[in-house]
């Protein structure tokens, strides 16, 4: 019997805000444990949230971005569960009245569009971190208050790849709106997946299961490649799948049911009555739609349009935000995207993926990019230079002219010096001048390459060719053929 | 001269201190003394950091020979211990925070001290500010300074008995339903809930956060309006204060009440009550009217459903506020834990006192799924009618004339067995909360025993400036009480 899946995501999201959710205290990642705290993140006795403007920006950003309807009436509530790593034993997160209701998510599968629904954005504030250690347990409460997005997906997605590609293009239209790092060994991005499967042709879902706290997207896959067979399997050999929270075991590749007590949860959602309601008005919304970055999706198609480069490039390039801004900065400057194209995807993707480097750490400019080009276009510099200038600005930065200047690398295009070369390395070929003359084309080429070593690499290239090509024709009729 | 703390009040103090007649610290010491020569009877103080209060005092007395000003420069307080008072015990009369020292000061506490104020002792409640009596503190039980055999009332018990006992000049107290009002009725001195968001609740332990409200308990209604005057505020701390401008409450004691209409709200004078206390308040509407004022009889028509709303909503809000009392980071922790749910349950059962635990199981109770609805979405929409019916009533009258509580002081051990009545006691000052609004209580006599009863003084929101007029005129007009006689 072939089986179907039904699989729905729920991605939490770490906020690029400077403080946390409800207080003052850094967000910053690494820090000695238990340094970034307040009464506030340690749910003293007295101490009050203040909510957090930014992070309601950034959430509505997010909604706009993906198309969701955005509430001008939001509220917080109190979700109460006892955990040592929760300061207060409630979290701030947001009930029946979330910032963002609806949108979906474009992504691409063999070729094909399609979009995944998402329910709904909240906000919700994090927990701390339990450390275990020999004889004793430990909490670092840094993270407590650090402010989530949970992004709820439809039951929309039937595949593991289509949950990675979703998670794929969810990440980037969020590091295209700016609102997280989307850093997975920092922990920014984690995921709660639910899923289910049913004999193809009932119309009720399956029982779900849920695999809590992936925090990779490899693992989301995995996780799913796992879990499905398992549930086709227990209802293959008749059994019954039972709605459970299981966990992804990374070293032994399985999904394993937690104990049923962890998840019997009643988690008496009511209004958080320290949180005014956060009212945003339509000139609001408006205003930040208005002010809303492109989506990758759009960026990529205009690409091919403003600046004439094949699908192909436009999709590489759009990958990253920060790479795209990096090729539009440049390519504005510059008579010739496609060559800036070319260099990006080929000398500096390479570059920046041998020192795992990210583009937004790099010395070069945009503006010495399309200088390099403009260089070459104009003939001032051959390939040859111009690889060798692209790797010093790479290293250290500067003004390609200046390099070039300072490097002598000053294309020798003065047709006498060349012939004086060209009659020179005839002079010392002889066979590979009768080779050419014999009919063997190619043997031109090697005093081409001749003439190169010579003028130091310096030569014109095609001028040394066409020189070269006089001569010989020359010498072909001087021998009489 | 001889100092004498007993019926001092803070205007009096502040004439004192600015007229050389005495130094801050002169007065901290009697007050000292004095706590140390009653406080073993009366019960009003759960912790005094004697050498903290002198070196406050004498700091404020250094200030103002430097020329310093401060409106509560050198004047002692005592503060509910309910209250964070950085550096100092914070246990709110309950055993699971025994061992924190608070590492803050809340607002009104730092507003306090940026006038100069020191800060004396932390005065005993019931734990968590829950009950109405004072016998529910974990540690000890307070006693009516106007009859030691009876209780003086809750949940700011503590602060009402060291005000009316002549242990404090004045004190700070909270009110969740009527717990700075009914104290200081029982034990004959003045009591303030302003409007919720009037004062910052940052640093105020949470009963029921949408309820609470920080105010004073004083000998007279003007000390009452000095301190609203320095507490009041908007703060970026509490989101939930609200910027409204401070007037000078000081301006609206004209000492009359012409022009001013007083309503009696019909629904607060029922068969049942005591009818002592029914006596005395009328006797106070009169002379209300006789200063000038026009009563006229006014309608609260929910007011029946005030006391199941309340217990619903207050004790909802508390089983999530109290639940942070787990022994993981702070006071009390349970030894002999197996695991962490472990830990919690040998924690909060060893920590938490019987009535705690009552509200903590009734509110998780109303607002468990199935029950949610019926409960707790029900108590709000009756809230909403509650609040309608003030804002009803406000729109004839500029305050409302009520007794604060139906009985006079009960023995101690007399309700203590029977929450449900207690429960009840609360049904003149709990609407005060759940509307938002402001009330005040003031002296009006006494009973045939010789105890207290007040009289309250209910206001529309933000004009404490309306309840403290007529407070104070009321009050001027009114003479002495000699209690116990």
């Amino acid at each position: 019997m072939r089986y179907l899946t039904t699989i729905g995501l729920e991605v939490h999201v770490q906020l690029r805000t400077r403080s946390k959710m409800f207080c003052g205290c850094s967000t910053a990642f690494g820090a000695a444990p238990n340094t970034h705290v307040c009464p506030v993140c340690l749910g003293y006795p007295g101490a009050m949230p203040v909510m957090n403007r930014d992070a309601v920006k950034m959430t509505i950003i997010s909604g706009l971005m993906i198309g969701s309807r955005i509430s001008e009436f939001s509220k917080f509530d109190r979700k109460s569960y006892f955990y040592p790593d929760m300061p207060k034993n409630y979290q701030i997160s947001q009930y029946d009245k979330p910032l963002c209701v609806g949108g979906s998510v474009e992504i691409d599968i063999d070729g094909v569009s399609r979009r995944i629904g998402v329910t709904r954005i909240h906000l919700e504030e994090d927990v701390g971190k339990n450390m275990h250690f020999q004889h004793s347990s430990g909490i670092d409460f840094n993270r407590a208050g650090v402010p989530l997005m949970e992004i709820v997906s439809e039951p929309d997605i039937s595949s593991p790849e289509e949950a990675f590609a979703y998670l794929l293009a969810l990440k980037q239209i969020l590091l295209y709106a700016g609102v997280s790092d989307c850093n997975l060994e920092e922990g920014n991005v984690r995921c709660d997946v639910n899923c289910s499967v049913r004999p193809e042709g009932q119309k009720e879902f399956g029982t779900k299961t849920e695999i809590k706290n992936l925090n990779t997207f490899k693992g989301v896959l995995n996780a799913l490649k796992y879990e499905i067979p398992r549930q086709v399997d227990v209802l293959e050999s008749g059994g019954k799948i039972f709605q459970e929270t299981r966990r992804w075991e990374v070293e032994t590749g399985v999904t394993i049911a937690m104990r049923s007590k962890e998840y019997a949860h009643d988690y008496r959602y009511f209004p958080e009555p320290d949180l005014a309601p956060v009212v945003t008005s339509c000139e609001q919304i408006e205003e930040l739609r208005r002010n809303l970055p492109e989506l990758p999706r759009t960026r990529r198609e205009r690409f091919i349009q403003q600046y004439s480069i094949p699908e192909y490039d436009a999709g590489v390039l759009t990958a990253d935000v920060a790479v795209a801004d990096f090729f539009e900065q440049s390519a504005k400057l510059s008579s010739n995207p496609k060559a800036i194209s070319n260099w990006i995807m080929t000398e500096m993707l390479r570059l920046l993926s041998e020192r795992e480097m990210d583009i937004r750490k790099v010395v070069v400019t945009p503006a010495a990019l399309a200088g390099l080009v403009k260089l070459v276009d104009e003939k001032v510099i051959n390939s040859n230079s111009a690889k060798e200038v692209f790797a010093l600005l790479f290293e250290k930065g500067g003004e390609p002219d200046q390099i070039v200047r300072e490097k002598g690398l000053v294309q020798v295009s003065d047709s006498g010096a060349i012939e004086k070369f060209v009659d020179q390395a005839i002079a010392e070929n002889a066979k590979s001048v009768s080779d050419y003359l014999a009919g063997k084309d190619v043997a031109a080429k090697y005093i081409v390459g001749q003439v190169m070593k010579m003028s130091r690499g310096k030569a014109n290239p095609q001028l040394v060719a066409s020189i070269i090509e006089d001569k010989l024709k020359v010498e072909k009729m001087k021998r009489g053929g | 001269m001889s100092l004498s703390i007993a019926n001092m009040t803070i205007c009096e103090a502040i004439a004192l201190l600015e007229g050389k007649q005495c130094t801050s610290v002169e007065l901290v010491s009697v007050l000292l003394n004095e706590i140390r020569r009653i406080d073993g009877t009366l019960g009003a103080y759960l912790s005094v950091d004697e050498n903290d209060a002198v070196s406050q005092a004498m700091a404020a007395d250094k200030a103002r020979s430097e020329g310093r000003k401060g409106r509560l420069l050198g004047i002692p307080l005592a503060v509910k211990d309910v209250l964070n008072v950085r550096g100092q015990p914070c246990t709110c009369a309950s055993k699971i925070l025994q061992g924190y020292i608070a590492p803050y000061d809340a607002t009104a506490v730092a507003m306090l001290r940026r006038e100069g104020a020191v800060l004396v002792g932390r005065t005993n409640m019931d734990e968590f500010a829950m009950g109405s009596s004072t016998e529910n503190s974990g540690f000890k039980i307070t006693k009516n300074p106007r009859n030691i055999a009876y209780v003086p009332g809750g949940s700011s018990g503590g602060s009402a008995a060291a005000v009316a006992g002549g242990e404090a000049i004045a004190a700070l107290g909270t009110d969740t339903g009527g717990s700075i009002r009914q104290p200081a009725a029982f034990c004959g001195c003045v009591g303030l809930k302003p409007t919720y968001g009037r004062i910052s609740r940052y640093g105020l332990t949470a009963f029921a956060s949408s309820l609470d409200q920080i105010g004073p308990i004083t000998k007279n209604v003007k000390d009452a309006a000095v301190l609203l005057g320095v507490m009041a505020g908007r703060d970026e701390m509490d989101s939930t204060s609200v910027d409204v401008p401070v007037p000078d409450y000081l301006t609206s004691l004209s000492g009359d009440l012409k022009g001013m209409k007083l309503g009696l709200p019909k629904e607060y004078f029922v068969k049942g009550m005591d009818p002592e206390v029914e006596a005395a308040v009328r006797t106070a509407v009169e002379v209300c009217g006789g200063l000038g004022a026009e009563v006229v009889e006014v309608s609260l028509p929910h007011t029946d459903y005030a006391i199941s709303t309340y217990y619903i909503i207050a004790t909802a809000e508390a089983s999530a506020n109290l639940a942070r009392f787990d022994g993981v980071r702070y006071g009390f922790r349970a030894a002999g834990a197996e695991d962490p749910i472990d830990m919690y349950g040998k924690t909060r059962a060893a920590g938490f006192g019987a009535e705690v635990k009552r509200r903590i199981i009734l509110g998780t109770y109303v607002l468990s799924s199935g029950y949610y609805d019926a409960y707790y979405l029900s108590a709000q929409k009756v809230r909403t009618l509650i609040k309608r019916d003030f804002e009803n009533v406000f729109m004839q009258c500029d305050a409302l004339l009520t007794p604060v509580s139906p009985t006079v002081p009960y023995k101690i051990g007399e309700t203590s067995s029977d929450p449900l009545r207690m429960y009840l006691g609360d049904i003149f000052t709990v609407t005060a909360n759940l509307a938002g609004i402001c009330g005040l209580s003031v002296p009006c006599g006494m009973s045939s025993q010789g105890l207290p009863i007040g009289l309250q003084v209910l206001g529309p929101a933000f004009r404490e400036e309306n309840i403290l007029r007529a407070g104070h005129a009321y009050e001027s007009a009114r003479g002495l009480i000699r209690y116990g006689e």
